[in-house]
């Protein structure tokens, strides 16, 4: 009898937790809404495509390529990438630059990002700093799989 | 013209039901968001209006409207279509006993709030209700599929484990007030004890009203005692349905919750009656009157009927989100081992306070 009694003291207990989760969040989104501004919100929600949650600085999101001063891409075509990327997505072709300093460009650059698993290793394994993960779009979504693999024009960006 | 009266009742009593189920649907997705932290349902819109989801029941009727109707072939094609029906008429047709507010008199006529006045309206009610579990036993063996009969039959099972406290938590009403007409017993709470405590069900019969509520939490159900469906992990018995047949079921839910709380308030909590509010207005206990014309009267009463029902929507929807399901043989258990006792001993303790009070 006294455990049963033990019980019900919880129950309501519980009733009251979530009774009073509702009625405090309750009156915080009714002082929003009627336009006063409360240190607390109502919810923790981030509401996504209208709110957006800011990115960590090391948070690993769409690949660029670095471009030096003249527009071209600081990539000398040495295949570090290539060799590193664990799910094998980078595919670069070289080709020769007329300038003696830099010898090797990238005739072609592609990410497959249907492969990709943004692992950052290929911004670690870059002795040119010519590829990064920081431009924080993270929305890297297309209607079919080929626009997914981009190419160097769309990496330069 | 008496034609047009209990016509206009019929419909508006029905209007009434089914706008407060689509909104109930609503109440709920916000209602368990806003005690979890969450927002909710927020992005149906019209032309870009929002209004905090408002728009929500719509988008989902359209949804399920434009669904496959779908029966399996190794189904009983005719059962499976009825057994819907057969569950949305039974709780939608129980409206008709609620007694929404006093005798409306326009031009010399006096219209009573309520669509039939049945001397066995309680009776009425509770009968409907049991019905409403034949749809659930058929729509599990019409599917023809041993999960959704599973399904149905544990829904039998709940539904003779809780009947009987649910009947006897009543008696003690039955017993205090003497009538089965809703509208008698509402007329009965109208009074006042000892000049100002409202004579409310609730306090000549509290622990009849705990049985009663919880043995009507179990005909809602609804999680704490949600045996038959158990959507998170045991197969229900509208498992075989899709579409607007499966919207039936679910507005049935949210229709017994509508009927429960006309129930806990008719019986338990003085149905339309405001406290201290007499046929020609308040009289406060502490000597104060406040005059109203018959109009307002009626306004008051109905508005306090509705508030009454959309807090104990609101405390059942609480209660859904906070608890976990009841074991199969707890529920027997609460049923026959916890209520059923309960009630007969609250049937007796009526008999015997009023017995001594004679």
């Amino acid at each position: 009898m006294i455990k049963a009694l033990g019980y019900f003291i919880e129950i309501i207990k519980g009733a009251l937790i979530t009774a009073r989760h509702f009625i405090v969040n309750m009156v915080f989104h009714v002082l929003n809404l009627s336009g006063i501004k409360t240190k607390r919100k109502g919810a923790v929600t981030i509401q996504y495509p209208e709110q957006r949650k800011e990115l960590a600085r090391r948070h690993r999101s769409l690949h660029r390529l670095t471009k030096r001063e003249d527009g071209k891409a600081r990539c000398v075509s040495c295949m570090l990438c290539v060799t590193v990327c664990p799910s094998e997505c980078i595919t670069v072709e070289a080709t020769e630059d007329p300038d003696p300093e830099i010898q090797k460009v990238p005739a072609k650059f592609a990410i497959d990002l249907s492969r990709c698993c943004f692992c950052g290793f290929c911004v670690e394994a870059c002795p040119e700093d010519a590829i990064r993960m920081d431009t924080d779009i993270i929305e890297a979504s297309e209607y079919t799989r080929g626009n997914l693999c981009y190419d160097l024009n769309r990496l330069l960006k | 013209m008496d034609f047009w009266v209990v016509l206009i009742k019929i419909v508006g009593a029905l209007v009434w039901f089914l706008v407060l189920t689509l909104y109930l649907t609503w109440a709920e997705r916000k209602e368990s968001a806003v005690i979890q932290d969450r927002i909710g349902a927020n992005r149906a819109s019209i032309f870009g209006l929002r209004m905090i989801g408002l728009f929500q029941p719509f988008a989902d009727a359209i949804k399920m409207i434009f669904k496959e109707d779908f029966v399996p072939p190794f189904g009983n094609r005719f059962l499976h279509t009825l057994a819907p029906f057969l569950s949305f008429f039974f709780v939608a047709i129980t409206v008709c006993a609620i007694p929404f507010g006093d005798k409306l008199n326009i031009d010399g006529r006096s219209i009573n709030l309520q669509i039939l006045d049945l001397d066995a309206g309680l009776l009425f009610v509770l009968a409907m209700l049991s019905l409403g579990i034949y749809g659930i036993i058929l729509s599990g063996w019409a599917s023809r599929n041993r999960f959704t009969l599973l399904g149905g039959i544990r829904g039998a099972a709940q539904l003779i484990s809780y009947e009987v406290a649910l009947g006897l938590s009543l008696v003690g009403i039955i017993m205090v007030y003497p009538s089965l007409r809703l509208q008698d017993i509402v007329l009965f709470q109208g009074q006042n004890f000892f000049g100002w405590l409202p004579g409310w069900g609730v306090i000549f019969q509290p622990l009849g009203f705990v049985v009663f509520f919880l043995a009507a939490l179990a005909e809602t159900k609804r999680v704490p005692f949600d045996l038959p469906e158990g959507e998170s992990e045991i197969i229900g018995f509208f498992t075989e349905y899709g579409g607007l047949k499966w919207g039936m079921f679910m507005m049935t839910d949210f229709m017994e919750i509508i009927i429960v709380s006309c129930l806990a308030t008719t019986l338990f909590f003085g149905g339309w009656q405001v406290p201290w509010m007499g046929s020609d207005g308040f009289h406060f206990p502490w000597g104060g009157t406040w005059l109203l014309p018959h109009g307002l009267v009626v306004l008051f009463q109905v508005l306090a009927f509705n508030i009454k029902v959309i807090f104990f929507c609101w405390l059942q929807i609480l209660i859904r989100w906070t608890y976990p399901r009841y074991r199969y043989d707890q529920v027997m258990d609460l049923g026959w081992k916890v209520l059923v006792p309960l009630s007969l001993l609250n049937i007796i303790g009526t008999g015997l306070v009023m017995g001594l009070l004679k």
